[in-house]
């Protein structure tokens, strides 16, 4: 049956607050106005205004309302509306949600899920097209997850509500209008990355919006005969060393895709790791692939210019070969 | 005052918090104590009065300047000291200092080092409380520089819109750090700002212990009775510096002066004595308690150990087993 | 000095507000000392009275050194013991050292600047391992490193020479993937060689715009799962595939001097090896199959192009080519007819160009398709109508999509 990432995601919601009736859902516009995404339509008329909460517009606030929520026998869902908007209530993630826990002596847990919107391409322009997984990844004491499939956009909710340590979801704006053929939509986990396509040349390794421009990528140099792993994060934090290392050290080289700015990127996390678990298995430098550095312009052109694209992937691949292609 | 035993209680819950805060700063200069640390001198009459009016199984929520509250909500001096000395015995194990003393079984969630960062939190307990109908009040302490923060506007809006149980205490003691009342607040009536959010208020004298309490009780009636919050404004001052390395540039000696004629303490004492509620012998009696509960405190954190630095990174996520009790405080 | 500051370290000691023999009582503030911040009053916690100031005004000291000692009420003072106050750990600056040099004698001529030679990890490993003489491989990776294959390379000419200096009673060994790549080579030196011998070819090139196909893909692909995605080079080659059955002259052989049209349209696809060479197997009946079919077929005709098991059907069965789908950045592909067909389309690299259209100008990604074909069989006004119902055909790919 065809199921849109949006669909998966809402039905995840649904089934999580029909599961367990400690679950609450709140954001901004998530009631009314069925969220600014659609990802939540028709679930107050089902579960009512205490368990689908409209909030006013207080990311601070009702971020660290949510995390009192969770410590005190709630399992909330807060939903940021996008990533960029999430920096107003940073403060709370990474000095209460993600510290209480070590700062108490390990009293208490905050079992909290954040989910956030993500991502550029639909020319919003520089507030409103951040990338900035990497920031929530760098945090101990919270784990971050990109559900790139339609499998995974259901599948990754429930263990994240059951899990208890905060965890954040990034749902890249890009991915809510696809779709795929799916027979039936089961949790997943949030404990490993994926191998989506085997190869033996070059490791591909993406997350989020990203993976489909390196599965395109896969296929196109396939054809001029290269022959590409390519393997899904899924997990930003903390990430499958032994999935992204056992695929380096099967062949030998690797290109990172990232949508974050280069510098400090996840990317660059992962070149970190691939260089200090599997330097010796190397036969070319890891590549990546990231954002160019610039806040994300409006116009088109210039916004597809500045965003990884399949063929600065394929590019990227074809230097690692040298006169060897 | 002619109730014998609350005069008895209230002077000996200030003049312990007191006698505990002047040897921390001891403890301080002698390096024992380590970081940051903010003490509660002057303002005793606000958590001994303010806290009694809580029930046992009401959340209390607070800030970096907490010893007292926690303190008073009854975590042992003992777990505090060796908290403060960075003692595994301490109530957070040593990993988290003056500034974030917890204890879970007193529902007592902190101790927070960002100004105004526990209103959100104390928020949303309320909100489960509320959700899962249990009748609980949640008191979340903060002072007058929290005020100006996002987060309590925020926070006193969803409570008023969401009708949630909190009680809103703001000890104001006229400064910032290092900024006047008037420097930092363009409106310095700060009930003004809660009841602009639709939120009872109530402004009472920080330094009289007895109007702390009935202000206490007649704001933990309300949120009882209406499930709703209310915000009590605690007129204060402290007479030590915000924190250990503070050299008060901000204020005249001659104005600290003037409010110590208003110790809280002193005042409370005399007013006792005068009227016969308490006598002197009462009064060393309850002195002589104090420094030795002290020095039982002191001693036990010294006596205390160091966590192991093999177990650096353990409370970072919650491991899947349960894990290994706290060491018992001795009481 | 008492630690006033979780960043302080020592303090000056300014004032002294008492005097030896004075009393002291708990609190009392006895002296003012000076930190970063500002001058910080001293309280004192004992009782007692003052014995002797041990820090003089003035004085920089640690924090933790003695100020002064006090006598504890009845306590007798003792001889006075003057310890010297810890001083300050504030170094000295050092006095300069100018580096001696040592008189200089003829002075070297300046030397060209020796990159390092750069050989990856894995092929350093793998020479090591094969007892290979790294230091002897030339490398062909990225900038030239040495890599993995290049060190194979080697180890295989050695084993070669080698091999070659032993009596004949060696056993033959299987073949390695460098005698397929020769064996490749020959065959496409004879196959070329006859096609430019024998066919008058004649070429026609046409640039196509994408944009409709591209963008309509992209759609359809959001709609399909991370690994069912369809690449635009299947577009192109149902394309043709399409225009081929329209066309009949360019669907075929030649064969006894004279065309034979074929009766199916089997489209043989160019597929690079990484060892070197190209193959370019059939897949069979492209203009019946939908998309989402021909981009399985093709997925699999390149994994057993690299594994080296086509069929031999495959290899002869193609009725027309389409080569240089997998791009390797040129504009445009003129290349040599395989016989004994009759036409070869070849595709550039898709990429932006500036374009008229309706008389404004427009940024589209075009392509350029090439016809290679053979003049005995057609002629180019054939051609031309050929190449001009691909583009047609890309122009509304939904109709490719049946």
């Amino acid at each position: 049956m065809k199921t849109s990432y949006r669909t998966a995601v809402h039905d995840a919601l649904r089934d999580a607050l029909r599961d367990d009736p400690h679950v609450v859902l709140m954001g901004e516009d998530v009631g009314r106005y069925g969220g600014t995404y659609a990802a939540s339509k028709g679930l107050l008329e089902e579960f009512g205004p205490d368990r689908i909460r409209d909030t006013p517009l207080s990311e601070l606030g009702f971020v660290g309302i949510g995390i009192g929520a969770a410590l005190n026998g709630l399992r909330p869902i807060v939903e940021v509306m996008t990533v960029n908007f999430s920096l107003l209530a940073l403060d709370q993630l990474v000095n209460t949600a993600a510290a209480l826990r070590h700062m108490s002596g390990g009293q208490f847990s905050v079992p909290l899920v954040v989910r956030m919107a993500t991502g550029a391409g639909r020319q919003l322009a520089a507030q409103h097209s951040h990338s900035l997984e990497p920031w929530y990844a760098h945090i101990p004491g919270i784990k971050v997850v990109a559900p790139a499939t339609v499998e995974d956009a259901y599948g990754m909710l429930a263990p994240a509500l059951a899990d208890p340590d905060p965890v954040v979801i990034f749902e890249h704006v890009q991915l809510y209008n696809t779709s795929a053929d799916v027979e039936a939509l089961t949790p997943t986990d949030i404990s490993r990355a994926a191998v989506r396509r085997g190869g033996t040349d070059v490791t591909l390794v993406a997350y989020g919006g990203s993976l489909w421009k390196a599965m395109d990528a896969a296929n196109e140099l396939s054809l001029g005969g290269i022959d590409c792993e390519v393997i899904d994060l899924r997990v930003l934090r903390p990430l499958d060393d032994d999935t992204i290392l056992e695929s380096v050290r099967k062949t030998h080289r690797a290109v990172v895709i990232d949508e974050a700015w280069r510098t400090g990127s996840l990317a660059a996390e992962v070149m970190a790791r691939v260089m200090e678990g599997a330097f010796y298995d190397l036969d070319a430098p890891v590549a990546r692939v990231c954002s160019k550095e610039v806040p994300m312009p409006y116009a088109k052109h210039l916004e597809q210019a500045a965003l990884p694209q399949t063929a600065n992937i394929v590019a990227a691949v074809r230097n690692l070969f040298g006169e060897q292609q | 005052m002619t109730d014998t035993k609350l005069a008895h209680e209230l002077l000996s819950d200030m003049i312990r918090v007191r006698r505990m805060e002047e040897k921390c700063a001891e403890l301080y200069s002698a390096a024992k104590i380590r970081g940051f640390l903010h003490l509660y001198v002057g303002e005793e009459a606000v958590a001994a009065g303010s806290l009694r009016a809580l029930a046992d199984d009401d959340a209390v929520v607070a800030t970096y300047r907490e010893h007292a509250h926690a303190l008073l909500r009854g975590i042992p001096m003992t777990s505090i000291m060796a908290e403060m000395f960075g003692k595994q015995e301490g109530c957070s194990r040593g990993r988290g200092g003056s500034m974030h003393l917890f204890d879970a079984s007193k529902r007592f969630y902190g101790g927070n080092a960002i100004v105004a960062g526990g209103l959100p939190l104390a928020v949303g307990i309320a909100l489960a409380d509320a959700m899962l109908q249990q009748k609980r009040v949640t008191a979340c302490y903060f002072g007058d520089g929290a005020v100006a923060e996002g987060a309590f506007h925020e926070s006193l809006n969803m409570a008023a819109l969401w009708n949630l149980p909190v009680l809103f205490c703001c000890e104001n003691n006229l400064y910032a750090m290092g900024t006047a009342l008037e420097r930092e607040h363009s409106q310095t009536d700060l009930t003004v700002k809660a009841a602009s959010y639709r939120v009872p208020t109530l402004a009472v004298d920080g330094m009289d212990v007895e109007a702390c309490h009935d202000a206490a009780q007649q704001g933990v009636d309300h949120v009882r009775d209406t499930g709703g919050p209310f915000f009590i404004e605690f007129r204060t001052y402290r007479f030590r510096a915000h924190s250990m390395f503070d050299p008060e540039l901000y204020r005249d000696k001659a104005e600290v002066e003037q409010w110590r004629q208003r110790d809280p303490i002193r005042s409370f004492t005399q007013q006792c004595l005068r009227d016969g509620t308490l006598s002197d012998a009462d009064v060393r009696g309850i002195e002589d308690s104090a420094a030795a509960e002290i020095e039982a405190a002191v001693a036990f954190a010294e006596a205390g150990t160091w966590e192991d630095v093999e177990d650096l990174e353990r409370d970072v996520l919650t491991p899947p087993s349960e894990p290994e009790p706290m060491p018992e405080p001795a009481r | 000095m008492p630690s006033l500051g979780a960043d302080m370290d020592e303090g000056t000691l300014d004032e002294w507000l008492v005097k030896p023999g004075d009393k002291v009582t708990r609190g009392q503030i006895v002296a003012v000392v000076e930190t970063t911040k500002a001058a910080v009053e001293i309280e004192c916690w004992q009782e007692g009275t003052v014995s002797e100031l041990v820090v003089p005004v003035g004085e920089t000291v640690q924090v933790g050194t003695v100020l002064a000692t006090l006598l504890e009420p009845g306590e007798r003072a003792e001889k006075p013991s003057r310890k010297p106050p810890r001083p300050s750990k504030r170094a000295a600056a050092k006095p300069a050292t100018a580096p001696s040099r040592a008189p200089s004698g003829a002075v070297a001529p300046p030397t060209v600047p020796q990159r390092r030679r750069w050989v990856s990890p894995a092929a350093r490993r793998l020479a090591q391992s094969l007892a290979v003489d790294i230091d002897a491989v030339s490398g062909t990776g990225p900038q030239g490193a040495v890599t993995i294959s290049d060190v194979e390379h080697a180890a295989a000419t050695i084993e070669h020479v080698a091999a070659s200096k032993e009596p004949a009673t060696k056993p033959i060994t299987k073949a390695t993937a460098a005698d397929r790549a020769a064996q490749m080579r020959k065959s496409i030196a004879a196959a070329m060689g006859r096609s430019k011998r024998e066919i008058p070819h004649y070429y026609l090139a046409q640039e196509i715009i994408l944009d409709n196909a591209l963008t309509w893909l992209t759609t359809r692909n959001a709609q399909r799962s991370i690994d069912e995605r369809v690449l635009p080079a299947v577009l192109l080659l149902k394309a043709v595939g399409v225009a081929a059955q329209r066309f009949g002259e360019f669907n075929g052989f030649w064969r006894d001097d004279a065309f034979q049209p074929a009766t199916g349209v089997h489209v043989g696809v160019g597929i690079s090896l990484r060892a070197g060479g190209l193959v370019a197997p059939a897949i069979h009946d492209v203009p019946d199959k939908k998309l989402d079919e021909l981009m399985d077929n093709l997925s699999d005709l390149v994994a057993r192009a690299r594994s080296f098991s086509l069929r031999s059907s495959e290899m002869s069965d193609p009725t027309i080519t389409v080569t240089n789908l997998g791009d390797h950045g040129v504009d445009a592909v003129f290349g040599i007819i395989y016989p004994p067909q009759v036409a070869l389309v070849g595709f550039g690299q898709p990429a932006q160009r500036v374009c008229v259209i309706d008389g404004g100008i427009r940024v589209v990604t075009a392509v350029q398709a090439t016809l290679a074909a053979d003049h005995r069989a057609s002629d180019g006004h054939r051609g031309a109508l050929f190449l001009s119902a691909i583009n047609e055909l890309l122009q509304q790919p939904d109709l490719l999509e049946k």
